[in-house]
């Protein structure tokens, strides 16, 4: 058993994504860039070697670090008006018939497709495909979220963007009950 | 045996003690006290829901009034428990509505209350009047109306730093007219604008024993002097939104409102403050102990100013817009202080915003010489800095400090902050809870084992070298409760060694560790009093090698055996149940 530790699997690194990163998978973090990304943004061209002597610019986040509770996080979001970077933006997932809700972080998404595709995995079901005239019509199950005015919408009808700036949570309804939400 | 008094003799007795421990002495005495006991305790607290089941506690306890209960482990605030964990109270409600129809009090931390539950709890408990929910989720404002609807005799409800589901603000409508028995209300939480404001001045109003009402965001500056003036008994008062363009009228009726209240001593809420507004507190600010400013976003000048009308603080809660420059400051001022918070204003900005060092821990530590509680979020420490604040307050019970960069060494020498934790351990022979924070390697374990003997409560991050680190604190710290690890390599060894030791203790939790799964199921196997717990999102534990690392544990001790609540990513390491699974 002693042998078969598997140490490096564990060990903690702060190094720059890319750099020999430990292969345990950890939670996806919402500021995930590439090493390009961090390089184009910096006013001067740098190799990685000098990346490794300098304060990284961009901060790689950690789940529940600094230990700050959601609620202050979110008290101070709001007034700092930040539109990128921050805590993440974790909204709670519900599928009818499960017994217990999950949490996922938008952010780590870049489109639909990847959300709908991360949802099934998560929950063992299938979506299927959306279109703009007949929605999730024809599948198990259809996603719908709950945007700010309180309003229970199909996800996929307004732009990414708009989408994520606006949803509070996901919830996913058994595709007999979601009959005729596509259908203006 | 000749000598023994009658019952109800030993019973009165027995009423007078009330501590937990010495009710658990008195019980161990002999057999007849024993019973004696069980029957007149009115108190139970139940650490972990898990330790033990509502029936066991039922069966033992027959006639009790009061109960808390926690759920989660801690790092539940951090989101490093997954929803969907656990810790519901809905089991324990349903077995106490046949059992304890006379239950008075329910005190919750970290549970998953439902609407169901709360529900439940307004029909079957006649006289219930405190209800207590700290950090608790999963209801709504449904909920809270049946509370108000149906216990005509609450006294206290507080649902400090809940999540609630805020669907509508109507549910203060729901106290009847004839509930006047309110003493504590505290709905800052709640997140809506919304809330029935007339409904709430109508019950503030007939309440003459209120004592401590906290608002929330929904409440306007300019509504708060018409309640203090409806309440000017208040000791305890939680602002709404404390800010607003200053006008006169507003200002002196809302100065004018806050030095009616002669007893108060205790304010909170100022979220979103305008500085403008915080000369009306001047009148009050002589008799208050306890400010807690932690949203409120106003720089040091405007801080320092107010702290400084405050000589008889005794707690402050402040986010670092303090600065160095204000903590001094509060040094000087409040020499009465016993508890210092100081929270991020920005825990995720890369580069400081605010001009707070280790210095104005250190001016604190100097210049109030009753200081016995520290939280302190900070971006550099020191060795030197350490052990100066350890040399200054040797009455320190409770140190928490978090450098919030993880792996920050000593600023002046880059070396470990070893050897200045090493000093709070050595020199605060009393602290009871730690958190450590900085580069650290075993060494510091060292000192904590050998002198954290009163220790009850550690926290550890990304610190440690190996297992001799676990080993020197599970070894050494003898009153060691809870203990929490994240982000450190630890494995098998020091766990597996003082397997004993977690017995003595109420829980352990060990994420982005080094324990293998096979570690994992030798414990569950040797330690039946034990629920050994692996949390795995990902996949189940035995779809990998018993080599490799888990996820998450969660180690508890329990007379209940494992739980049956547990959703698909836990998994039980009791024999038994894990094969069923």
């Amino acid at each position: 058993m002693e042998n078969d530790l598997n140490l490096k699997a564990t060990e903690l690194r702060l190094g720059l994504p890319g750099s020999d990163e430990p292969e345990r998978q950890m939670i996806p973090r919402p500021n995930k860039r590439t090493l390009s990304d961090i390089v184009s943004e910096g006013s001067r061209s740098t190799t990685e070697e000098d990346h490794q002597d300098t304060a990284p610019p961009a901060k790689l986040q950690i789940v529940g670090w600094p230990p700050v509770r959601s609620y202050r996080k979110n008290c101070l979001q709001g007034k700092k008006d930040e539109v990128e970077g921050g805590t993440g933006m974790y909204v709670k997932v519900s599928v009818d018939g499960a017994p217990y809700l999950r949490k996922i972080d938008l952010k780590v998404y870049r489109s639909y497709p990847q959300l709908l595709l991360a949802l099934e995995n998560m929950f063992k079901l299938t979506i299927g495909a959306y279109s703009e005239r007949e929605g999730y019509n024809g599948s198990d199950y259809a996603p719908t979220y709950e945007d700010r005015d309180g309003d229970w919408m199909l996800v996929g009808d307004v732009p990414w963007e708009m989408f994520i700036s606006s949803c509070k949570r996901l919830r996913i309804m058994k595709g007999s009950e979601a009959r005729g939400l596509g259908c203006v | 045996m000749a000598y023994s008094f009658p019952d109800e003799v030993l019973e009165h007795v027995f009423s007078f003690i009330q501590s937990d421990k010495d009710r658990n002495a008195v019980s161990l005495v002999c057999k007849s006290w024993y019973e004696i006991e069980r029957w007149c305790r009115r108190k139970v607290f139940i650490g972990n829901c898990y330790a033990v089941s509502p029936r066991m506690v039922i069966r033992r306890f027959p006639e009790v009034r009061s109960i808390k209960l926690k759920g989660k482990p801690h790092f539940a605030d951090f989101n490093l428990v997954p929803d969907g964990w656990g810790g519901y109270v809905l089991p324990w409600i349903a077995e106490m509505a046949g059992a304890y129809p006379w239950l008075e009090e329910i005190r919750l931390k970290r549970m998953v209350v439902t609407d169901e539950s709360l529900e439940l709890i307004a029909k079957s408990f006649k006289n219930f009047k405190v209800l207590v929910l700290f950090s608790c989720e999963g209801f709504s404002t449904d909920g809270l109306a049946a509370i108000a609807a149906s216990c005509k005799n609450l006294r206290e409800l507080d649902l400090r730093e809940s999540e609630v589901d805020d669907l509508s603000g109507h549910w203060l409508a729901h106290f009847p007219e004839t509930c006047t028995s309110l003493v504590s209300l505290n709905i800052s939480c709640l997140r809506s604008d919304e809330v029935s404001f007339s409904a709430l001045e109508r019950l503030v109003g007939r309440c003459p024993n209120l004592r401590s009402l906290r608002l929330n965001r929904a409440v306007t500056l300019d509504k708060i002097a018409n309640i203090l003036r409806r309440a000017p008994q208040l000791v305890d008062f939680g602002t709404g939104y404390y800010a607003a363009e200053l006008q006169p009228d507003v200002f002196s009726n809302l100065a004018g409102a806050f030095s009616s209240c002669k007893e108060l001593k205790s304010l909170s809420g100022f979220w979103d403050v305008v500085p403008a507004y915080l000369p009306a507190l001047y009148s009050i600010c002589p008799r208050l102990t306890s400010l807690n400013l932690s949203y409120a976003t106003i720089q040091s000048p405007d801080l320092i100013k107010l702290v400084s009308h405050c000589p008889r603080l005794q707690r402050l809660l402040v986010l670092d817009y303090v600065e160095d420059s204000g903590l001094e400051e509060l040094a000087s001022s409040c020499k009465d202080l016993q508890e210092l918070r100081v929270f991020p204003s920005d825990p995720f900005g890369a580069e400081p915003n605010v001009s707070l060092t280790e210095q104005g821990l250190v001016a604190v530590s100097l210049g109030c010489p009753k200081l016995r509680s520290v939280l302190y979020f900070c971006r550099r420490m020191s060795n030197a800095a350490l052990v100066t604040i350890a040399q200054n307050r040797p009455n320190l019970t409770r140190f928490r400090l978090c450098i919030i960069e993880p792996k920050t060494p000593d600023y002046l020498t880059l070396e470990p902050l070893d050897v200045g934790f090493g000093a709070i351990v050595e020199h605060c022979k009393d602290l009871s809870r730690l958190s450590l924070s900085g580069l650290l390697t075993d060494h510091v374990f060292e000192y904590i084992g050998t002198y954290g003997k009163k220790l009850e409560m550690l926290s550890v991050a990304f610190a440690g070298d190996s297992d001799l680190g676990l080993h020197h604190v599970l070894s050494g710290c003898e009153s060691l409760r809870k203990l929490e690890i994240r982000d450190c390599p630890f494995g098998d060894k020091a766990l597996l060694a003082n397997a004993a030791k977690l017995e003595t203790m109420r829980s352990l939790w060990m994420s982005s560790c080094a324990v293998s799964f096979g570690a994992c199921k030798l414990l569950g196997q040797k330690m039946p009093k034990l629920n050994v717990e692996v949390i795995d999102e990902t996949e189940p534990p035995d779809s990998r090698p018993e080599s490799c690392p888990v996820d998450k544990l969660y180690i508890y001790r329990s007379v209940a055996g494992p739980r049956f609540d547990m959703p698909p990513f836990v998994w039980t390491m009791d024999e038994a149940v894990r094969i069923l699974h």
